[in-house]
């Protein structure tokens, strides 16, 4: 019995095609994944069904019936529930007025019987939340087992899971499916989007695999492998960046000691943060978002005045100096939102020439020549798809931070501080992101990178450290580190058993 | 009690009733996401229409019917503009402030020509309800929009917090998003938001001219819009607490008048400004920890 088929669905947002004619069927009482990187495709696809976007060609069959879904509320009429990857939750409501949001019947709206109906679903779905919570105060975990329940107080009997496992600690994910298996066993049909492997094997009955806006195929989880997959999702056998291990190390070229900073509330985001970065080594920084590590990155980019602390680049005291001047010790930065790192309105070029714009002056008026030679020599460096005169803002996010790359880089900077340096750029723009900071590291310099992405802080790092709360829990050396104990440690259930460096 | 103070009591009760009707619709409309800054040109226009339709028709009820009603109309150009086609929200308010200021202007010389004294009608009168017993009787002793006024600071209340419509605006105004995703007709919602906005905008307008003056003048009301912009984040956008802001600007309003009268030698505009120089200080004090609605100025595009 097929619980959705879509056939033939074609999306198009101006001359790309992001779903072109898409078939795919979700059978009741099964989970299954869409799978692919990032751009193939799956979002969208899901974006259809729930009525976010319309197709420009298609049908969709809900229990066999065609269909027509123009809104959210088309979708939740017919079953359908989704959880987006950005919450939409309305952080200063409570979880049951968020829970019955658009959903009440009546005009009254009495906190207490809302809270009480709330508290009866999560009951009856074994969801454990507190109803009268304010969802700004859940952690990440809290606020998707809110969005589940949203979805299932709605009657939904089809559970749409977009990369629901990004955000999480790995024992999140775990009572993650644990849930979805429970729910499962009651009817419930789930897709769930994901670009893991693992996660795709461990939970999914059938797989279908998305590239470029195409479906590749729809494969039973029985009937193949993790290698099977990853070719049909990249069009290649395997990916990845490759590290060497044991490289002797140089001195220390960024050194943080006893470093608190406060966050944009006043409220204490640092605490006494210590840690040293040797010449020609990464130091991978692990943690769940907003525990310190955007702090940390403004306070090493000079935009955060610490309270506390001392931040050195080799014997220079760079504590509380401005970016002109840290960018002038050999700091090379790539920032956390990389829309904050370039200006969009001016183009490629000025971008490029933005950091050293005095070297780019000539008797007070800028040497347009120059800053365009400057940036064709990056940009073919760099393989930048643009020409220098375009604006920034037009630039695909792999374009995008490799401009930041490039003025970040090309200096070869002593220590350069990378703040969650790949995140949202797909397959491709990544691997060439991650090479680079190895080509960094082997060049000697100290790099600093900031990630919440487990699997790249492990894949890159020669030493890991995890924050959690504003504290270094512990640095432990790569080779002895695994994803369950990091994983404890980045959720605060675990201190680190080796000294603190 | 001392007569000068229930004086001083009973007027702030009446200056602060324009402000209250005005900061509890910018309220309503702030909360779900629109700054309407069209506020002023608003109770500009209520103001107009109420004493034209008042006046015409000899009915001042019907004259604060009419004031609604254009505050509605205002309201809906507003959703217009700033909900539908998504222009920027300083624009198409202070846009809609121009407008409806010279249509009223350009109204009032139609319908008046341009008279030496302004022209006025009987206004309000004020309902007793204590009749002459001291204390009570002078404080009661207020319009019938004064009553209604303050009874709808709890009825704000209760339809922000405790029913289906409250709920949708608080959450259209934070994430509308989120509240698209769970159902919530997001436009239909902010539209409503600023139709209820602009009535009670009108009516305010309306009390200036068919209780307070019992005439239109061209600065009939001198700010007190913006001052109402002033109040919602004093309040920080909650009903009760912008009620507090209204009394103390029309408490400091109600004793400058007096103070003028004591025969302090300072010019007279020394004191006029006053209550807006207490709304400066308290907003700068108040205003630090102001929650802002999140999606204040932000205009909601399905992509």
């Amino acid at each position: 019995m097929h619980a959705i088929q879509m056939r033939g669905i074609t999306k198009r947002f101006g001359p790309v095609v992001a779903n072109d004619h898409i078939n795919f069927d979700l059978e009741q009482g099964e989970i299954h994944a869409l799978l692919g990187e990032n751009g193939a495709g799956k979002t969208t696809l899901m974006r259809i069904l729930y009525g976010l976007y319309h197709a420009d060609e298609g049908e969709i069959r809900v229990d066999g019936e065609v269909v027509h879904i123009a809104s959210p509320k088309d979708a939740i009429r017919l079953g359908i529930g989704m959880v987006t990857q950005h919450f939409a939750l309305v952080p200063t409501l409570s979880v049951a007025e968020n829970v019955v949001l658009g959903y009440t019947d009546g005009f009254r709206v009495e906190p207490q019987a809302a809270q009480q109906r709330v508290a009866e679903a999560a009951a009856r779905f074994g969801i454990e939340v507190d109803p009268a919570a304010l969802v700004r105060h859940l952690s990440v975990g809290e606020r998707q087992r809110v969005e589940i329940l949203k979805a299932l107080y709605r009657n939904a009997r089809i559970l749409i899971l977009d990369e629901p496992t990004a955000v999480l600690v790995p024992q999140e994910v775990e009572v993650l499916f644990e849930t979805l298996e429970r729910l499962r066993q009651g009817g419930l049909s789930v897709i769930f989007i994901s670009h893991k492997l693992y996660e795709v094997m461990t939970v999914c009955d059938r797989i279908t695999v998305l590239r470029d806006g195409r479906v590749v195929g729809t494969v039973d989880k029985e009937a193949t492998s993790q290698a099977e997959l990853a070719r049909m999702m990249v069009g290649r056998e395997t990916f990845g960046v490759t590290r060497q291990d044991g490289r002797p190390q140089g001195p220390v070229l960024l050194r943080i000691e006893n470093l608190s900073a406060l966050d944009q509330k006043g409220l204490p985001a640092l605490k006494e943060v210590t840690l040293e970065v040797r010449a020609g080594e990464i130091l991978g920084v692990a943690g769940v978002s907003g525990n310190g590590q955007t702090e940390l990155s403004h306070v090493l980019a000079g935009t955060l005045k610490p309270t506390e602390g001392r931040v050195l680049v080799g014997n220079e005291d760079l504590t509380g100096a401005d970016p002109a001047r840290i960018s002038a010790a050999g700091v090379g930065r790539i920032p956390e939102d990389r829309h904050e790192g370039v200006i969009g309105e001016l183009s490629v070029a000025e971008n490029l020439a933005l950091e050293y714009l005095d070297e780019f002056v000539k008797g007070g008026r800028l040497d347009h020549r120059r800053i365009r030679q400057h940036a064709e020599r990056l940009i073919a460096e760099y393989q930048i798809k643009a020409s220098p005169t375009d604006r920034t803002r037009t630039l695909s996010g792999g374009n995008m931070q490799k401009v930041i790359l490039a003025r970040a880089l090309s200096r070869n900077p002593r220590v350069v501080i990378a703040s969650q340096p790949t995140r949202g750029l797909d397959v491709g723009a990544t691997e060439y992101v991650r090479s680079k900071l190895l080509e960094q590291r082997d060049r000697g310099a100290a790099v600093l990178l900031l990630s919440e992405d487990l699997d790249e802080v492990l894949a890159l790092s020669d030493r890991i450290a995890v924050i959690y709360e504003g504290r270094i829990v512990d640095v432990l050396p790569a080779s002895e580190a695994d994803v369950e104990q990091l994983g404890l440690m980045m959720s605060g259930a675990r201190e680190g058993t080796s000294a603190r460096v | 009690m001392d007569i000068f103070l229930i004086g001083l009591i009973a007027a702030t009760l009446r200056v602060a009733t324009p402000l209250l009707l005005g900061t509890l619709g910018e309220l309503f409309a702030e909360r779900a996401g629109i700054l309407n800054l069209g506020i002023e040109g608003t109770m500009f226009f209520g103001a107009f229409v109420g004493f034209v339709v008042g006046g015409a028709t000899g009915s001042l009820w019907l004259g604060v019917v009419a004031a609604i009603v254009a505050g509605i109309l205002s309201g809906l150009l507003m959703a217009l503009l700033s909900v539908q086609l998504g222009v920027n929200q300083h624009v198409s308010g202070l846009g809609i402030t121009l407008l409806l200021v010279g249509l009223s202007l350009f109204g009032f010389r139609l319908v008046y020509g341009e008279p030496r004294v302004p022209p006025a009608i009987e206004p309000f009168g004020r309902l007793s309800p204590f009749g002459q017993t001291p204390i009570l009787g002078p404080l009661f002793d207020q319009y019938a929009l004064t009553y209604i006024a303050f009874a709808l600071v709890p009825v704000v209340w209760w339809l922000l917090y405790r029913t289906s419509f409250g709920l949708q605006i608080r959450a259209v105004g934070e994430n509308p998003e989120a509240a698209d995703a769970a159902g919530v007709n997001v436009f239909l919602t902010r539209y409503l938001a600023l139709v209820v906005a602009g009535g009670l905008m009108g009516a305010a307008g309306a009390f200036l001219s068919l209780a307070q003056l019992g005439a239109f003048t061209y600065g009939i009301i001198a700010g007190r819009g913006w001052v109402c912009i002033a109040l919602v984040i004093f309040g920080n956008w909650d009903p009760v607490r912008v009620l507090w802001g209204a009394l103390l600007f029309g408490g400091v309003f109600a004793l400058q008048l007096r103070l003028q009268i004591t025969g302090l030698q300072l010019p007279y505009e020394t004191f006029l400004a006053l209550p807006y120089l207490v709304t400066i200080l308290a907003l700068a004090i108040a205003g630090r920890n102001a929650a802002y609605p999140a999606a204040l100025l932000k205009p909601y595009k399905r992509e």
